[in-house]
């Protein structure tokens, strides 16, 4: 290397580099190498057999993205009920979490609270723990005699068997519907399945996500809180705004940014629901909680089908990648520059997106 | 009070590490009315009902973990067991793999952790203090590896593992999840946020950069460690893909993996819920543990966590 600088620059050059080695190395090797050879197997036939890289193993191009897009087989309508599935969980769960945070939040900032420590790390609670404890938990309270019937048998109503219920929620009961509905399909799936929304299993895990995530993302919205300006507050205060209208008109705009980072990573990590899945039901009932996470486990690891599972996780990444670059790009907008509130905002994303799968 | 709210926030909660608000004016008081009063009343028992939603399930999860099946059955609800039991933890810990899990978890944690608490903040520091070329690249290529999401990786990771030969291997469990991208971002950022007055001395005394590093920054760093810490902690406490991916080994299952096969059923007959809920109320226990110590230590050392 051309020497650069002064001795104590150079000296600097190699300390740099070593100590940033070990990072780049471990990522490198585990992130970037497998993201490339996994590029490789979704456009070849390889059956997980030896290395992909040896000599039987075949360029195949497009093929294992046309299985699970177009090829009419089951292998496509696995993946469009994925899609459906995912979809329905991400319609459901981005907005709700979002709102139980945002109210979370608002309520455990108010100044006169008393034992506002004992309500913060209740519902903080929740995020800290495993996803695989709170889907045996969840397993539980909602099996056909559980708390949850119980308290619902309070009121008379007898509740379904939530996990192994794969009726659509929005079919109304309905078994099967008029034929302009039922014959069009998208990915294999019918429109009346499309409009059909998650299952009754599939809406307990969106509970779940909204139990345990609220508690993540009320952290995020109240760090904003802390930071609005009070003298815009206390203006409205004396101007005798009520309380209601304060928060929409006065505190609501202010949180824009944070609303816009909550919802994204709501979006980015409801896409990525595994855990739960894998914990508690596998997909099923009739495959009304496979997710695409799940489906690409279970086609490479299940039934040896590298190449079109492979393919299932770049067109899941590309979904991912696409919330992920729109939020940098709206957030890279309006970047604060204070250095200190800007590695708190970190250490609070990253927080949030440890809150993998929507969960936790 | 005002003056503290930020760093109450980050203690209360027991997780930020630090943060200072600047000095604010005295508010304006809001007068008490009846109507005031109600309203507060009405606050409380909003806050205390969501709390009871929140905290009731762990309750109960505690409390069927010490009834027979038949009785967790019965009566969901119940905080109290008919009949006590410890059936349940005595088949965990002395006739099932449980042991072997929770040993294969806390060698993991342990190692994932330290690891991250080192390099994290080793490379932290050079991208935040030292100038060499090459930085700005090395910056570029961690942000955009920040962007791959993790559950797309589970194929690809198991395809290098199985190529390494590090399959069905401790080396294998640790070694993917030895660094993280939003770590290191953490440590430099904080990096940047103290003085570098120190430092600088340091070097014109003649001090190399490892040894700055460790005996002048690491020790100031403290807050931005706890929260390395705690976030490492939880994450590889708390993994359940990469194991899957990356062992099949009975031996090798931590205990996230082996309470997710026990709780599909493929290790055992019948609901099994105090079983099944014993286990997820152990491997809960240590999270909960550094959740509220290092809530605590925060809250002790708090004066002057960050200055600058």
């Amino acid at each position: 290397m051309a020497r650069t600088g002064s001795g104590i620059r150079r000296g600097q050059t190699a300390a740099g580099w070593l100590f940033t080695a070990p990072v780049l190395v471990i990522l490198g090797l585990f992130l970037l190498v497998p993201v490339l050879m996994a590029a490789w197997v979704s456009v070849s036939d390889w059956t997980g057999r030896g290395s992909p890289f040896a000599g039987g193993v075949h360029f195949v191009g497009a093929e294992n993205y046309g299985t699970v897009l177009w090829s009419g087989g089951l292998a496509e309508s696995d993946f469009g009920i994925s899609l459906k599935n995912n979809f329905w969980y991400v319609i459901l769960v981005v907005p709700l979490q979002t709102i139980v945070a945002l109210f979370l939040a608002v309520m455990v900032n108010r100044r006169m609270l008393r034992g506002r420590g004992f309500f913060r790390t209740a519902y903080y609670f929740p995020s800290v723990t495993s996803s695989v404890a709170i889907t045996v938990l969840w397993l539980f309270l909602f099996s056909a005699s559980g708390a949850v019937n119980a308290v619902i048998g309070w009121f008379g109503v007898k509740g379904p068997n939530w996990f192994n219920d794969p009726d659509g929620i929005f079919h109304f009961g309905a078994q099967t519907g008029p034929a302009f509905l039922t014959r069009p399909t998208a990915l294999g799936v019918s429109l009346w399945d499309w409009i059909g929304g998650p299952s009754v299993a599939m809406t307990a895990f969106v509970i779940l996500a909204v139990f345990t995530t609220g508690g993540t993302f009320m952290l995020l919205f109240l760090a904003a809180l802390q930071n609005l300006s009070e003298e815009v507050e206390e203006a409205a205060l004396v101007d005798g705004a009520s309380s209601v209208q304060r928060f929409f008109r006065v505190t609501l705009p202010q949180l824009k940014t944070t609303l816009f980072t909550v919802l994204t990573l709501g979006l980015i990590g409801c896409w990525q629901v595994f855990d739960q899945i894998y914990t508690g039901t596998r997909g099923n009932p009739s495959k009304t909680t496979l997710t695409p996470a799940y489906l690409s486990y279970q086609a490479a690891f299940g039934s040896n089908e590298w190449g079109p599972a492979a393919a299932i996780a770049f067109i899941l990444f590309a979904i991912i990648i696409v919330f992920t670059l729109i939020q940098r790009w709206v957030l890279a907008e309006r970047a604060v520059s204070k250095r200190r509130m800007k590695w708190i905002a970190d250490y609070q994303a990253t927080l949030a997106r440890s809150a993998k799968g929507g969960s936790r | 009070m005002t003056m503290s709210n930020t760093r109450e926030l980050a203690e209360g909660v027991g997780l930020m590490g630090g943060g200072t608000a600047a000095p604010r004016a005295p508010r304006v008081r809001e007068r008490w009315t009846p109507g005031r009063a109600v309203a507060q009343g009405a606050i409380y028992a909003i806050l205390i009902a969501i709390a009871v939603i929140y905290i009731f399930p762990f309750l109960i999860d505690i409390a069927t973990s010490f009834k027979t099946e038949p009785d967790a059955a019965a009566n969901p609800l119940s905080l109290i067991p008919q009949t006590w039991t410890t059936a349940a933890y005595q088949q965990l810990f002395l006739n099932s793999d449980f042991p072997i899990w929770f040993k294969n978890s806390v060698i993991v944690t342990v190692f994932v952790t330290a690891g991250r608490v080192f390099f994290d903040s080793l490379a932290g520091y050079a991208l935040a203090r030292l100038d060499f070329r090459g930085r700005g690249v090395i910056f570029a290529v961690l942000v955009a590896i920040m962007a791959v999401p993790n559950i797309v990786l589970l194929i690809p990771k198991f395809l290098v593992i199985n190529q390494l030969g590090i399959f069905d291997s401790y080396a294998g469990m640790i070694l993917p999840l030895l660094v993280d991208a939003a770590g290191v971002f953490i440590m430099k950022n904080f990096f940047e946020s103290i003085p570098v007055a120190i430092e600088e001395q340091a070097r014109i005394d003649g001090a190399g950069s490892f040894r700055i590093f460790w005996s002048i920054v690491l020790p100031m760093a403290r807050p931005a460690l706890i929260t390395i810490v705690i976030l490492s902690f939880q994450g590889s406490w708390n993994e359940l893909a990469h194991f899957i991916v990356s062992t099949s080994d009975p031996s090798l299952t931590t205990l996230t993996k082996g309470v997710a096969q026990l709780a599909s059923g493929q290790l055992s007959q019948g609901t099994q819920y105090p079983l099944k809920l014993a286990a997820g109320a152990i491997m809960t226990i240590p999270v909960a543990i550094v959740f509220f110590i290092f809530q605590r230590r925060i809250v002790n050392q708090s004066t002057g966590a960050v200055k600058e």
